[in-house]
């Protein structure tokens, strides 16, 4: 092994290799994966001079812990947390130098979910049909980060940003998320289309990369029949048979046998990936 | 032709019949391949075919309205041979849903030219319809938690192979060595939507089947 390399030392709850994804497979059932906050990963790459498609950490909830083998340039955007360098504190959403053999940890999220460690020269494991990403839905890419594992890094780019903070939104506190319904919108009774688009719900602690969990109003189906599986979108608000709505992130499935009421505009699928556990959820219809 | 507005740049298209939508994804692909039609992913289904990634959704919807669709789709460019030991566990059940005897399901199944309708639940996973309608089958009443790679299973009117090892509801009937997915491969997937599949009965040398038997799932 090169030094050119990042030790593991906390793997954190759930910390994962992410980039772009794999989009153009879906007819083969592959999901697209990649990153659930995109502006957030895509300025941790650019503040340690990567391009837009180098591959970063997502980590969940608990931060994680890492150790380059050489001195290389960090940083952490996405959920705000404390980001230290061998105990000591280090700015958060800003471009860290890190010793060869120095621990940055990333601290606990204290608001959001999902912290971006981008490391100068990319996390560089084996792509799987041209990307690096973990899908934890089919199991292509790498396994999620264990203590103790080595990750391989690229040569350094550019030289980092010349900034010394960049501005990031913060994770929402009530997650509005505007809609557009169909297409299955009518198999559902206006009543539940109703509650669907006027009641608050909250996000489920079940949520996770395939999908965000919506607990709230059931939506009672005017339907019963079953629906053929048909393709889905990213941001298909998919209801299965307990009547509670899941927003689609990027390990949902390809294909789907549960009718999809509405679909979120792709802007604000960033704010659903940092809405924790609890955080109010409104789904606002907007014109298309 | 039913075309349902998804989201802020996807079509979904949706025809009467898995026939219509076999003959629409071939139409599709048509179009992308010369240069008409500019879309992500085309993905289809068992009634639809839904184009994700459109620049101008409305335009595309409008042109798909006057669409002709050709009566039959045209003949796909490859055959996958799937040789199969037809030792499934659910063998049984399925002789007694079809309502034949049990050696009867593996020759039918055997003779039946299918096709991949369309993939899903896993890479690699195909919807094999070319069975007639009588030989539809339920899922098990409950899944198994671990299905072994390479089994050959029915559930509705479907058949499907395992890529992997992993939970699922299908009935049984057999088990192929051959690997239908594998990313190291070119291409990963041996089946993709439009490919015709065989199923090529081997005959299972005495040991290897009853170590298989000995080690499928109780439920």
């Amino acid at each position: 092994m090169t030094d050119r390399a990042l030790a593991v030392v906390r793997a954190g709850a759930l910390t994962t290799v992410q980039d772009r994804g794999r989009p153009g497979h879906a007819h083969l059932g592959v999901p697209r994966s990649g990153v659930l906050d995109g502006p957030a990963a895509a300025l941790a790459n650019r503040l340690v001079g990567n391009t837009p498609e180098a591959a970063v950490l997502e980590t969940t909830l608990n931060g994680c812990s890492v150790s380059p083998r050489s001195t290389v340039t960090i940083a952490v955007t996405g959920a705000p947390c404390a980001v230290t360098v061998d105990g000591g504190p280090v700015a958060w959403g800003a471009p860290v130098r890190v010793r060869a053999g120095s621990v940055l940890d990333v601290g606990p999220a204290v608001s959001g979910v999902r912290a971006y460690v981008a490391v100068s020269g990319g996390l560089t494991v084996e792509p799987v049909l041209g990307s690096r990403a973990t899908d934890l839905l089919s199991g292509l890419g790498p396994a999620p980060l264990t203590d103790g594992a080595v990750l391989p890094l690229g040569p350094p780019g550019r030289a980092h940003a010349p900034v010394d903070a960049a501005p990031q939104p913060a994770p929402p506190a009530e997650l509005l998320l505007r809609v557009a319904l169909g297409p299955r919108d009518d198999w559902f009774t206006p009543e539940a289309v109703r509650l669907f688009t006027s009641r608050t719900y909250r996000v489920s602690p079940a949520s996770n990369r395939i999908g965000l969990r919506a607990t709230g109003p059931a939506l009672e189906r005017a339907r019963r029949a079953e629906l053929p599986s048909e393709g889905v979108v990213l941001g298909a608000v998919q209801v299965p048979p307990d009547g509670t709505p899941v927003v689609f992130l990027a390990d949902h499935p390809t294909t789907g046998g549960y009718p999809v009421i509405a679909c979120v505009r792709r802007a604000d699928l960033p704010a659903a990936a940092q809405a924790a556990p609890g955080t109010p959820v409104r789904f606002l219809v907007a014109r298309r | 032709m039913r075309v349902l507005p998804v989201g802020e740049d996807a079509l979904l298209v949706e025809v009467s019949s898995g026939e219509e939508a076999q003959a629409l994804h071939a139409e599709l692909l048509r179009r992308r391949a010369e240069g008409s039609l500019s879309v992500g992913e085309i993905v289809p289904a068992a009634r639809t075919v839904l184009l994700d990634g459109l620049a101008e959704p409305a335009g595309v919807a409008a042109g798909l309205t006057s669409l002709a669709l050709p009566p039959v789709p045209p003949p796909a460019a490859r055959t996958v041979e799937i040789p199969v030991r037809y030792d499934g566990p659910d063998l049984a059940d399925v002789a007694a849903h079809w309502g034949v005897p049990v050696r009867e399901v593996s020759r039918v199944h055997a003779e039946t030219a299918f096709r991949v309708a369309f993939c899903g639940f896993a890479p690699g996973f195909g919807y094999l319809t070319g069975l007639p309608a009588r030989y539809d089958v339920p899922r098990r009443p409950t899944p198994r938690t671990a299905v072994p790679a390479g089994s050959v299973a029915l559930a509705g009117p479907y058949t499907g192979v395992y890529p992997r090892s992993s939970p699922g509801g299908w009935q049984l009937i057999g088990t192929t060595d051959l690997v239908l997915w594998d990313h190291a491969r070119v291409p990963a997937a041996l089946l993709s939507p439009g490919t015709r599949v065989r199923f090529v009965p081997v005959a299972p040398a005495v040991t290897e089947t009853a170590t298989a038997t000995a080690a499928e799932p109780a439920v």
